[in-house]
């Protein structure tokens, strides 16, 4: 049984992805390192420490010296100016990229035919299906699999907008300008934390995403994303 | 096969450790490059600029209800000024203590505080928010800045309100506290020269007798202890250059975010 090779990636597709990989890196750890500065989260309007936390990395007596360690933090030592420089300029540029990535893919289709889910795809049995043959290890590759397509989706549509939103009510110049995410988020503490707890959605995701590269063959898979060329098997679904 | 597999397996995770310890030694490389830390800083620009586009010049911060005040308004940076100074100032309750406002202005002041109580004050329920990323409502007493600047009559050329302060982080005479606002922000309704916090005599801890309150930025810009207000035209020749003792450090200038 001869593979052979398909047009997977667009070369939009495959700049975008590697650019928004380089930023998504570097927003988050230079994210922990602003988290680093005061590891202790709240819910509604204020919260500091004397506050009751919802979550916090260290004892509220005693909070960590640093909550995330050295090799998950831009920079590496605890520098919270650097970690903010770093962390506004590359969400800057992750807001074009994605901007540029939505307009494209609206543009070329990708979001209709390689992300939206058919209906038969979005049955229950279909999904049970799948699920099934993910636990096995099999995976189809000609096609996104529609769980690929939902947490495709998912991160796209829900989480990246999230990140941005809470982002913005951290912000007093952006709460003056649009008092009303404030009311949306329950408040600037809130907003933080749900910024936090949807960041590390976002690595739970890297970390599935990266599995499944290394389990569907990652030289295939890496080489798809750089020449656009992947490997299937001549009759594979 | 299997180990075949499982070898190119093992060379992939260890090519990725290397790749990523390179990658973050690069990103420490690149944070204390001076060339790069200005591209970095471009992002404060945009910031500042888009800011200043979606606040227009009057909105207003956020202002609360007595319900939702911080029940311990936390402190930050210096807690007592150590200048002997600061300690006559106090032991006196701040009766010899005067206000400076010079630079660019037509009428050079010098305020005592009981002028300041004497001038129509503004009473707001604000949220601070400290770069830290903590939060404390609180209720502030001032004089608006704007009365004061219109008493010194602000000169056309001026750009900046610079705050000298009593208290020095850095332990010596030279580090003292300063920070800088524009006009935009100087002469917002909510910038207030406050001397109350929740309906008292601003505490020592929280900048007695009196501090900036910038409502749109953040908490480092909220200079506390202040003695002088110095208007003028560049930050540039003022101490480090950049406005501000943390911007001095490598923090914003524009603290809105």
């Amino acid at each position: 049984m001869e593979p052979h090779v398909i047009y997977r990636h667009s070369i939009a597709t495959r700049i975008l992805h590697w650019l928004n990989a380089v930023c998504v890196f570097v927003v988050l750890m230079s994210g922990l390192q602003i988290f680093n500065a005061h590891p202790r989260l709240y819910w509604g309007e204020y919260g500091a420490n004397t506050d009751t936390a919802v979550i916090q990395i260290g004892s509220r007596h005693a909070p960590a010296e640093k909550a995330f360690p050295q090799w998950a933090t831009v920079p590496s030592w605890q520098d919270l100016a650097g970690g903010r420089r770093w962390h506004f300029f590359f969400a800057w540029v992750l807001v074009f990229n994605s901007a540029l990535y939505l307009l494209i893919s609206f543009v070329n289709g990708h979001v209709r035919r390689d992300l939206v889910p058919t209906r038969a795809e979005i049955s229950l049995r279909h999904l049970a299906r799948e699920l099934w043959s993910h636990l096995r290890l099999r995976f189809s590759l000609r096609h996104y699999n529609t769980l690929q397509k939902l947490a495709y989706l998912a991160v796209i549509f829900v989480l990246a907008p999230t990140m941005l939103v809470t982002g913005l009510t951290m912000s007093p110049g952006i709460d003056a300008a649009a008092p009303w995410l404030l009311d949306l988020l329950g408040g600037r503490q809130s907003a933080r934390t749900l910024h936090f707890l949807t960041a590390m959605l976002i690595v739970l995701f890297i970390v599935v995403h990266i599995v499944m590269v290394i389990l569907a063959g990652p030289v295939n898979e890496l080489r798809s994303m750089i020449t656009g060329r992947l490997e299937v098997p001549r009759d594979g679904a | 096969m299997t180990s075949r597999i499982l070898t190119r397996r093992q060379m992939l995770l260890r090519g990725s450790s290397v790749l990523g310890g390179l990658l973050l030694a690069g990103c420490d490389r690149l944070t204390n490059a001076p060339a790069f830390r200005r591209v970095l800083e471009s992002a404060e620009t945009l910031t500042y600029r888009s800011q200043r586009l979606a606040l227009g010049s009057g909105a207003l911060a956020r202002e609360f209800r007595e319900s939702q005040l911080s029940p311990v308004f936390r402190s930050n940076g210096t807690s007592f000024p150590e200048s002997d100074q600061y300690v006559r100032w106090l032991e006196g309750q701040f009766a010899d203590w005067r206000l400076e406002v010079g630079g660019l202005v037509a009428k050079p002041l010098s305020l005592s505080l009981a002028a300041l109580r004497a001038m129509p004050s503004r009473t707001q329920i604000t949220r601070h928010d400290c770069v830290e990323g903590w939060s404390a409502i609180g209720k502030w007493t001032g004089v608006p800045l704007s009365s004061v600047l219109k008493l010194a009559q602000v000169l056309p050329h001026a750009r900046y309100v610079v705050f000298h302060c009593a208290d020095s982080l850095g332990g010596s005479n030279a580090d003292t506290y300063y920070e800088s606002v524009d006009l935009l922000d100087a002469f917002h309704p909510q910038t207030l020269l406050a001397y109350e916090l929740n309906g008292k005599s601003l505490p020592v801890q929280n900048g007695a007798p009196l501090r900036l309150r910038v409502e749109r930025q953040l908490g480092y810009k909220q200079a506390k202890y202040i003695v002088g207000i110095d208007v003028v035209a560049d930050l540039r020749g003022i101490r480090g250059g950049k406005g501000g003792f943390w911007e001095d450090q490598g923090y914003e200038w524009y603290a809105g975010i």
